[in-house]
């Protein structure tokens, strides 16, 4: 980007060498006149006669770069904009030209037209307006030769550029005039001059309009050159006549150099113009076809749909292969198709298809096809079809064939195998579009399902209570880990009355939100149920009568629930399916399991639930230890797929069970990382452990 | 993984289950008993001398069927557990709900006697 500051700079210096360009184009003017009228009678100038020269250099030099800076630094002009420039300065010069001409020959019989002053007059503005359509189209056609430039061309162009520039020098000091170096000189440019006219490769880019316009331009652009070679020569001939002293452009390298290139290029570039003009729409399909292209393959970063992708096919192949119709039949499943059409009715396409499936044809509609076909010689024997060329394409999508693409000509024999090799590529592209399009599909899924699961995992913990009741006869700790994905392993406690606590563990059957869901359904049970003083067993046939209303089939609830009455130093307890009580007892320095009997709840669906559970009792005393745990600890594999099982949990609970009840979990916790050998847990681990006193 | 075989003996139709079921699994256990009981079989024995594992969505499969097959007098019994296996069932309660025996033999027994 061109910052602004830079941006007023260019407009100031383009200003300044605007002016520089006027001043010395008056002072050119008045030296030359000068020179010529004293030269004329005979006395000696009083000016130089070699300023002129300079004078008439400095003129070429700021208009040089006052053309350098409008036309090379302008980004924005395109062919037929700098063709337009060139053609507009031409029509000033021409004009104003004529306008001359016009005045000459109005005053045509007085001595002022005849006389020297006014001839010289003429001459210097004549040049003056050549010089500048010189400069301009040569800046112009600059930017047209180093259109898609090579390091070559710009070595030869900046060869010809400074070699120019330097015959400056060498016609401002008069450097003797050798007839020969000014041959060779004159003769290097105009080669170089010609070799670099074979650059037109920005004639490619124009599209048929722009051609014409480009052509018309060019010929008045050379009309006008040679208009003005024509005048500017007839002037300098009647001025000759009358003296030698004055500017004589004929001598000047540069400006010739300039008139051969300049005009040598004009045609040139109208010539190749003109021969490509028949070819022009095949270079404009190959550009569409590339544009086409893009737009598939962008699709699938855009578009909405599936279906966007269908249509943006449909068209493309359409406008690259020029065909009178198309539809592109979508294989929704195996027995249902939808149908995207373009200039045909579905039942003109319909008919097609079922004559050409009727006709046992082998093609592309037989799905286990991969080629593309031409199917054309089969079209004949349809009736009433306007078709007479038809061409179908597969569609794959990781290999499954998703859908035919049909092409359709009225002319017989409309495909060429250019076409076919086009829309082949295109149906590709469409489905690979499609392809992504579905991955990226199923990807967002996922992540729907992630978030989701983040949420129910959140939900999960946030059932799970952060303070557990305390007693001056226990401590309870508790341990709950998930893995990735949600579980429905469930604690709590619950203070009764004074000397009553109850305590809960469940374990919800099934992974996931529902398994969420049910845990926080356990919750309430529990926090409605639990309040009361309410036997263990009934407890768990009441919960039941409620959870079977909202667990589907094949879900059920294990759970064990306590009630610990601190009075009585007793324990009643009712287990529905839940992992068996480990439990410590110091007055008979025993660690067992407690075998009793009960069902999980959610497993039998009617009033005779009360007859699979029943509540125990037993005392505690201090010392004693309770572990409660869920399957997921006595189902911890390890790496050879061994469960941790229930002989090392009791075990590893032997080793600690005289320590406080935090201890034993941690030891617990430890043990059973260590056995499993890794941190990504595939099941939930949760402990409780109350540990009397 | 499961693999599930099925043959029929003595009109019954044997489910011999092969391997471990969780719960992906699971759901080819529902759809071998679906299939079985859909082609009219009201005597399932469920071969379970194979099976290594059964977690807690395996069992959901047997527990489902439970009512169904009551009001529809189907009969299923399962038979030729491990010790492992057995005790998962049994820790549940679902011995108390399913009809178990202890092979084959016994469970054909236990089958044409309910």
């Amino acid at each position: 980007m061109v910052s602004t500051g830079q941006f007023v700079r260019t407009k100031a210096i383009t200003r300044l060498l605007f002016s520089v360009g006027v001043i010395t184009w008056l002072a050119l003017v008045f030296t030359d006149l000068s020179i010529l009228v004293s030269t004329a009678n005979n006395i000696k100038p009083e000016v130089p006669t070699w300023l002129p020269g300079i004078i008439l250099n400095l003129f070429i030099l700021s208009l040089f770069y006052y053309y350098k800076l409008k036309i090379e630094r302008d980004e924005v002009l395109n062919f037929v904009d700098l063709l337009w420039r060139v053609f507009a300065t031409g029509l000033i010069a021409t004009v104003t030209s004529l306008a001359l001409r016009l005045v000459e020959f109005l005053l045509n019989d007085t001595k002022l037209t005849t006389h020297i002053i006014f001839k010289d007059l003429i001459y210097m503005i004549n040049l003056g307006l050549m010089i500048s359509f010189l400069m301009m189209a040569f800046s112009a056609w600059k930017r047209l030769i180093l259109y898609q430039k090579s390091k070559w061309l710009l070595r030869l162009w900046a060869f010809f550029e400074f070699g120019l520039l330097a015959t400056l020098f060498y016609n401002s000091f008069r450097i003797p005039l050798v007839e020969w170096l000014y041959g060779t000189l004159f003769g290097i440019f105009v080669v170089t001059g010609l070799v670099l006219s074979g650059n037109m490769k920005w004639v490619a880019f124009l599209n048929f309009r722009q051609k014409w316009t480009s052509l018309l331009l060019l010929l008045l652009t050379v009309f006008y050159l040679l208009y003005i070679f024509y005048t500017n020569s007839s002037l300098l001939e009647s001025i000759r006549n009358v003296s030698t002293y004055f500017t004589d452009y004929r001598y000047h390298i540069f400006v010739l150099s300039l008139i051969v290139f300049v005009t040598v290029y004009s045609i040139f570039s109208f010539l190749v113009i003109l021969f490509n003009l028949p070819t022009t729409s095949v270079f404009e399909q190959k550009l569409e076809e590339v544009v086409n292209f893009q737009r598939i393959s962008q699709s699938i970063q855009t578009e909405q749909s599936e279906e966007s992708v269908y249509n943006i096919l449909l068209e493309t192949s359409v406008s690259s292969v020029f065909a009178d119709a198309a539809w592109l039949e979508i294989n929704i499943n195996a027995r249902e198709q939808k149908l995207f059409t373009y200039k045909i009715t579905d039942k003109e396409s319909h008919d097609i298809i079922n004559h050409l499936n009727s006709h046992n044809i082998k093609g592309v509609f037989d799905q286990g096809s991969e080629k593309t076909k031409n199917l054309s010689k089969h079209l004949a024997s349809l009736k009433g079809s306007r078709f007479r060329s038809i061409l179908a394409f597969p569609i794959f999508v990781k290999g499954d064939n998703i859908g035919t693409l049909a092409l359709l000509k009225e002319l017989p024999d409309g495909f060429n195998k250019e076409m076919t090799k086009i829309v082949s590529t295109f149906s590709n592209q469409a489905g690979i579009s499609i392809e992504n399009f579905r991955l990226m599909e199923e990807a967002l899924q996922n992540e729907r399902y992630k978030e989701e699961l983040k949420i129910a995992k959140m939900v999960q913990k946030s059932l799970l209570p952060t303070l557990l009741e305390q007693d001056k006869d226990f401590e309870i700790a508790a341990f709950s880990e998930s893995a990735d994905e949600v579980g429905g392993d469930y604690y709590d406690t619950l203070r009764v009355n004074q000397d009553m606590v109850s305590i809960i563990i469940a374990d919800v059957s099934g992974k996931g939100t529902t398994a969420a869901f049910h845990m926080s359904q356990m919750k309430g049970i529990f926090h409605s149920l639990g309040q009361r003083d309410i036997e263990p067993d009934s407890f768990m046939i009441q919960a039941n009568q409620a959870l079977v209303y909202c667990l589907e089939r094949g879900s059920f609830i294990s759970a064990t629930y306590f009630v610990i009455n601190t009075q009585a130093k007793k324990i009643r307890y009712a287990r529905a399916g839940h992992c068996p009580v480990l439990y410590y007892s110091a007055s008979k320095q025993s660690l067992e399991y407690f075998k009793d009997k009960g069902v999980a709840l959610g497993m039998v669906r009617n009033k005779s639930y009360s007859n699979f559970i029943q509540a125990y009792e037993f005392n505690y005393s201090c010392g004693d230890l309770m572990v409660l745990y869920t399957d997921g600890i006595t189902e911890a594999k390890d790496n050879k797929g061994e469960e941790f099982g229930y002989d090392r949990l009791l075990a590893t609970v032997k080793e600690v069970h005289t320590l406080p009840a935090k201890e034993i979990q941690d030891h617990l916790i430890s043990k059973l990382y260590e056995f499993s050998g890794t941190d990504n847990i595939d099941d939930d681990y949760t402990t409780m452990i109350v540990k009397f006193s | 993984m499961i693999h599930i075989k099925r043959l029929q003996e003595d009109g019954a139709d044997i489910i011999a289950l092969i391997g471990e079921i969780d719960a992906s699994s699971s759901i080819e256990l529902d759809l071998a008993i679906a299939k079985s009981v859909g082609e009219g079989f009201i005597k399932i024995l469920v071969d379970c001398s194979a099976l290594e594992y059964i977690s807690s969505a395996g069992l959901g499969v047997f527990m489902s069927y439970i009512e169904e097959f009551k009001d529809r007098n189907i009969k299923m019994v399962l038979f030729g557990m491990s010790e492992k296996v057995a005790n998962t069932f049994s820790i549940l309660g679902l011995n108390e709900l399913l009809q178990i025996g202890k092979d084959k033999v016994q469970a054909k027994q236990i089958v044409n006697e309910l």
